[in-house]
C-alpha cells in the first residue's frame, strides 16, 4: 500500500534525522568535532565497519546472521600479512585475501545449506575455528615486517584530492550494493529468501545458492575491510577484527533492517553505520570514556529498534 | 446444557460477517452447523465462547442471558470448544499436555505427577481410548490427539463440545472410533455442535442441522425430515449446477504424463495422462497422499522415482526449478505458507516466478515488470490500490488471484492447482474457475486437486481418486458422481 511505503520512507528519514541530530549537537558542543578533516577521518574510520554491514545487511536480509565477520577479517589479513612478508608481489597478495575472504564466508554458507545449520551456530563455529587457526597460523605474534609498498598504503592512507581512498571505496561499494538489491534479479531473490522462503523456492528461486552468495559476500566483504585495517595499521595482529560483527549488525539494526530477514534497504544500514560512528568518534572527542561510551551505544541501538517496531 | 443464539450480527472491519445469526441447541443432542466457507459457522461458535464479541443479539445457557469474556470463562461453564487446528505441544506428554496450566501441585509448586497420571487415565478409560500418558504427543496420530483435546474437555466436564472439522485429518477407522466416542457423550448428556462439510457423516451422526448462508440463519431441521439435496440448497441458496461456468474446450493431444512415480511410504506407482485443454480432478480423502504427489511431480519431494513426460519427452523434475524450466506450474495447497510473500507488495509476488522474462542479463527492467503486473491486475481483476498493494491486506479471493497471475505469465504447459479456492468466498471461487476455464482454452493441461467434491465434480473432465497414496481409479465425466468417487476414496469398489 502506497501508505505503508510512505512510513518507509519517514522510517528511512527517521534514523537520517537522528543522524542529522547527533551531528548538530556534538557538533555545536565541540569546534573540534566539526572540522572538515575531523568528518574525512569519521568517514575513513566508518568504512571499515560499512563494509561489513553491506555484507551483513543480505546476510540478515535472507534471514540469517554471520557473526564470523571479525573472524574472517583476522585470518585474511593474516594470510595476506604472511604473504607479503614471504615476498608475494603486494597486489596480489591482496587479491588472495578477497579470494580466501570469499572462501571463508562462503564456507559458512555451506553449513547452513548443505549443513543444514542455523546461522548462529554455523558462523559460531567458523567464527571460533578461524580466529583460532589465526592464532595458530601468527602463532599469537602480529606479522609486522610488510616493507613499504605504494599499493598497500593506498587503500588505508591514500587520498584523492584530499578525500581518502577508503572512503571513496566505501561509496562506490555502497552504490554496487544499491544496484543490486534494488534493481537485479539476485537482489529480488535475497528479498524473497528472506520474506518467504517456502514459497521462494516453489517459485523456483534457488534457495541454497542464494544464500551461498550471500555468506561468501559477507567473507569478501570482511577481508576487503581488514585490508584497510591492514593497510592503516602496516601490521596484522592476531585479534584483529575481535567484535566487529556486533558494530556490523548494530549497524544494520539501526537501518531498520528486520533481524527475520526480507524487510529493509542498504541505505538504512549506510546511514546506522554512520550513526555509529559520529558516536564513535563524537564521544571520544567529547572525552567520554569508552565504557560509557558502550552504554551510550546500546542505548541508541535500544531506542532505534524500538521506534522500528511501532511500524 | 440448552443454548440459545439469537440475532447475532458480527462485523470486522466494516465487512458484515453475521447477520442476524441464531442457533439452537438442545441437552444431550448432536447439531450439526452447516454452510459453506465464510458462512459464519466458526465465527458464531468464537463469539459463543467468547473467543469473539459480538456486535449485537443474545447468548441464553440454560434459561440466562451470558456474555463470556474469553474462551476459559466459557470453559469453566462448561462449553469448550476443539479447533480444527488441535491445540497441542508436541513435545510434551499426554498427561502435561491435558494439565497444562491447571498442574496438581502441592503448596511449594512440585507437580502430583502421580494424582495426574491417574486421573488422565481414568479419563481415558472413560472413553475406552487406550493411550499411554507418558508418551509424546508428537507420538500420537492424528485421531489420537484428537481424543487427548475430547478428554481435556470432559477433564473440565464439559456440558457442550464445538468439533470444528474433527474428521478432516481422520482415516476411516479413527473416524469410527470418533462416533462411537461422541455418541456415549450423547448418552451421557452432553451435547455436542459438529462442525463437517462431510454430508455423509453428519446424515449418519447427527440428530439436527441447522444451516448458515453468509452469515444468515436459514433453518434448523431434525436429520430425519431432510436429504442432502436439501441441506446442499438451503446451504447455496440455489441449485448446484449453476456455480461452475461451463467449458467447451476442445480436449487435445496429451501434455502430460506420469508413469509409476513412487516415494515408498507415501504413494506407489502412480500413472496417469493430462490432455491439452483438460481438467482432471484429484480427489481422495485428508492425508490420502495427493499433495504429495503433486509436490513430486514438481520436484519438491526427496526419494521419488518414476518417469514424466511432457509433450511426450521424458523430463527430469529433481527441483522447482527445473520443473518450471520444463513448463510446470504449482499452486499450492496453502498460499499463507507456500504461495506468497505476504508481507510483500502484488508486484514482487508475481515477478518471483517471473524473474526471468522481467530481466536482462540479471537486470530487473522496471518497464517490464510494471507492465506484467499491470495485465496480471487487469486480466484476474484483482481488487487492490496497485501493483505496491500489500498482499496481508488483501482479501482470501484475490491473494489466490495473485498467486494465478504470478503462475499464467510462466507460461506453464501444466498447471497443478492444489485446493484452487480453499478460504475463498463464492463470488471468487466463480471467477476462480473462470480464469482455470480460460487457461484450459489455451491448451493447458490443468491437474486439480481439491478435497470439496462438488468442485471436483462441476469443474474436472475427468476424475482420478487416491486413496493411501494409490491410484483407485481414474472416472470418466460419465462415471464420475459423489457416490462412486466416495466408493473409491474409502476403500470400496465399484463393481460391487
Amino acid at each position: 500500500m502506497n501508505n505503508k511505503k510512505a512510513m518507509n520512507r519517514i522510517q528511512d528519514l527517521g534514523a537520517l534525522i537522528a543522524l542529522v541530530l547527533l551531528v548538530i549537537v556534538i557538533g555545536i558542543i565541540s569546534p573540534e568535532f566539526r572540522t572538515v578533516g575531523n568528518f574525512l577521518s569519521l568517514l575513513r574510520q566508518s568504512s571499515i565497519n560499512g563494509l561489513i554491514a553491506f555484507g551483513m545487511t543480505c546476510v540478515i536480509l535472507t534471514g540469517g546472521i554471520d557473526l564470523s565477520v571479525g573472524s574472517v577479517l583476522a585470518l585474511s589479513t593474516a594470510l595476506c600479512a604472511g604473504m607479503i612478508s614471504g615476498g608475494v608481489p603486494v597486489g596480489l597478495a591482496m587479491i588472495l585475501a578477497l579470494v580466501i575472504g570469499t572462501g571463508l564466508g562462503a564456507v559458512s554458507g555451506v553449513l547452513v545449506t548443505t549443513g543444514r545449520l542455523q546461522p548462529f551456530i554455523a558462523t559460531l563455529v567458523t567464527m571460533t575455528v578461524y580466529r583460532g587457526l589465526t592464532m595458530i597460523y601468527m602463532d599469537g605474534k602480529p606479522i609486522s615486517d610488510l616493507g613499504d609498498s605504494f599499493t598497500l598504503k593506498l587503500i588505508g592512507k591514500g587520498n584523492f584530492y584530499h578525500i581518502p581512498i577508503a572512503v571513496i571505496l566505501f561509496l562506490v561499494i555502497f552504490g554496487i550494493f544499491m544496484f543490486i538489491l534494488e534493481k537485479t534479479t539476485f537482489g529480488r531473490r535475497i528479498y524473497a529468501t528472506g520474506s518467504n522462503w517456502m514459497a521462494s523456492k516453489l517459485a523456483g528461486v534457488n534457495i541454497s545458492r542464494t544464500k551461498l552468495a550471500v555468506y561468501a559476500i559477507s567473507g569478501c566483504m570482511a577481508a576487503l575491510s581488514g585490508l584497510i585495517l591492514l593497510s592503516r595499521l602496516n601490521s596484522a595482529q592476531p585479534n584483529l577484527g575481535d567484535g566487529y560483527e556486533l558494530d556490523a549488525i548494530a549497524a544494520v539494526a539501526l537501518g531498520g533492517t528486520s533481524m527475520n530477514g526480507g524487510r529493509g534497504r542498504i541505505w538504512g544500514t549506510f546511514v546506522g553505520v554512520l550513526i555509529i560512528a559520529v558516536l564513535n568518534n563524537g564521544l571520544n572527542i567529547l572525552g567520554v570514556s569508552s565504557y560509557y561510551q558502550d552504554v551510550v551505544k546500546g542505548i541508541v541501538i535500544l531506542i532505534a529498534v524500538l521506534s522500528d517496531r511501532k511500524r | 446444557m440448552q443454548i440459545e443464539m439469537r440475532g447475532i450480527d458480527k462485523s470486522f472491519g466494516g465487512n458484515a460477517v453475521l447477520k442476524s445469526a441464531g442457533f439452537l441447541l438442545d441437552h444431550g443432542e448432536i447439531h450439526a452447523l452447516m454452510g459453506e466457507n465464510g458462512a459464519g459457522k466458526s465465527t458464531l461458535m468464537k463469539i459463543l465462547t467468547g473467543v469473539y464479541t459480538k456486535d449485537a443479539g443474545t447468548v441464553i445457557v440454560d434459561g440466562q442471558e451470558v456474555c463470556y469474556k474469553n474462551a476459559q470463562e466459557a470453559e469453566r461453564a462448561g462449553i469448550v470448544f476443539i479447533h480444527q487446528e488441535l491445540n497441542v505441544l508436541f513435545d510434551l506428554t499426554v498427561e502435561e499436555n491435558m494439565f497444562l496450566g491447571k498442574e496438581i501441585k502441592n503448596r511449594f509448586g512440585v507437580c502430583n505427577k502421580k494424582e495426574m497420571q491417574k486421573q488422565v487415565r481414568a479419563i481415558l478409560d472413560r472413553l475406552g481410548v487406550k493411550i499411554d500418558p507418558n508418551q509424546k504427543m508428537s507420538e500420537l496420530s492424528v485421531g489420537q490427539q484428537q481424543m487427548i483435546e475430547i478428554a481435556k474437555a470432559l477433564m473440565v466436564d464439559a456440558q457442550v463440545i464445538i468439533m470444528d472439522e474433527p474428521t478432516a485429518a481422520l482415516t476411516q477407522s479413527e473416524t469410527e472410533v470418533l462416533f462411537q466416542v461422541v455418541n456415549s457423550l450423547r448418552e451421557k448428556g452432553v451435547s455436542i455442535v459438529y462442525i463437517s462439510h462431510r454430508m455423509e457423516e453428519i446424515f449418519e451422526l447427527c440428530d439436527r442441522i441447522t444451516v448458515l448462508r453468509d452469515g444468515t440463519y436459514i433453518d434448523t431441521k431434525r436429520i430425519k425430515d431432510t436429504d442432502m439435496n436439501d441441506v446442499v440448497r438451503m446451504m447455496i441458496g440455489r441449485e448446484i449446477g449453476e456455480r461452475y461456468p461451463l467449458r467447451d474446450t476442445k480436449i487435445g493431444k496429451t501434455v502430460f504424463e506420469v508413469k509409476d512415480l513412487t516415494c515408498p511410504g507415501v504413494f506407489q506407482n502412480v500413472s496417469f495422462q493430462v490432455h491439452a485443454g483438460e481438467v482432471l480432478g484429484v480427489a481422495g480423502l485428508m492425508g490420502a497422499g495427493r499433495t504429495e504427489i503433486m509436490q513430486a511431480i514438481f520436484g519438491n519431494m526427496p526419494h521419488v522415482t518414476g518417469h514424466i513426460y511432457i509433450d511426450g519427452k521424458e523430463v527430469q523434475n529433481k527441483n522447482p526449478q527445473q520443473a518450471i524450466k520444463n513448463g510446470v506450474g504449482f499452486i499450492t495447497e496453502d498460499r499463507k505458507v507456500e504461495g506468497l510473500m505476504l508481507e510483500e507488495s502484488i508486484m514482487k509476488n508475481i515477478s518471483l516466478a517471473n524473474l526471468g522474462r522481467i530481466s536482462k542479463n540479471g537486470v530487473l527492467q522496471k518497464k517490464a515488470e510494471q507492465d506484467l503486473v499491470k495485465q496480471g491486475i487487469e486480466e484476474l481483476h484483482i481488487k487492490c490500490f496497485g501493483p505496491d498493494h500489500e498482499c496481508t491486506n488483501l482479501s482470501g479471493g484475490n491473494q489466490q488471484k495473485v498467486v494465478f497471475a504470478k503462475w499464467i505469465y510462466t507460461n506453464p504447459k501444466v498447471l497443478i492447482l492444489d485446493e484452487p479456492t480453499r478460504g475463498v468466498d463464492i463470488g471468487a471461487k466463480k471467477e476462480i474457475y473462470s480464469i482455470i476455464n480460460e487457461l484450459a482454452a489455451k491448451g493447458v493441461a490443468v491437474i486439480m486437486v481439491s478435497s470439496e467434491l462438488p468442485e471436483v465434480l462441476g469443474m474436472a473432465d475427468r476424475i482420478m481418486v487416491v486413496r493411501e497414496g494409490l491410484v483407485r481409479g481414474i472416472l470418466s465425466k460419465e462415471e464420475a458422481n459423489q457416490e462412486n468417487v466416495m466408493i473409491l476414496a474409502t476403500g470400496g469398489n465399484l463393481n460391487e
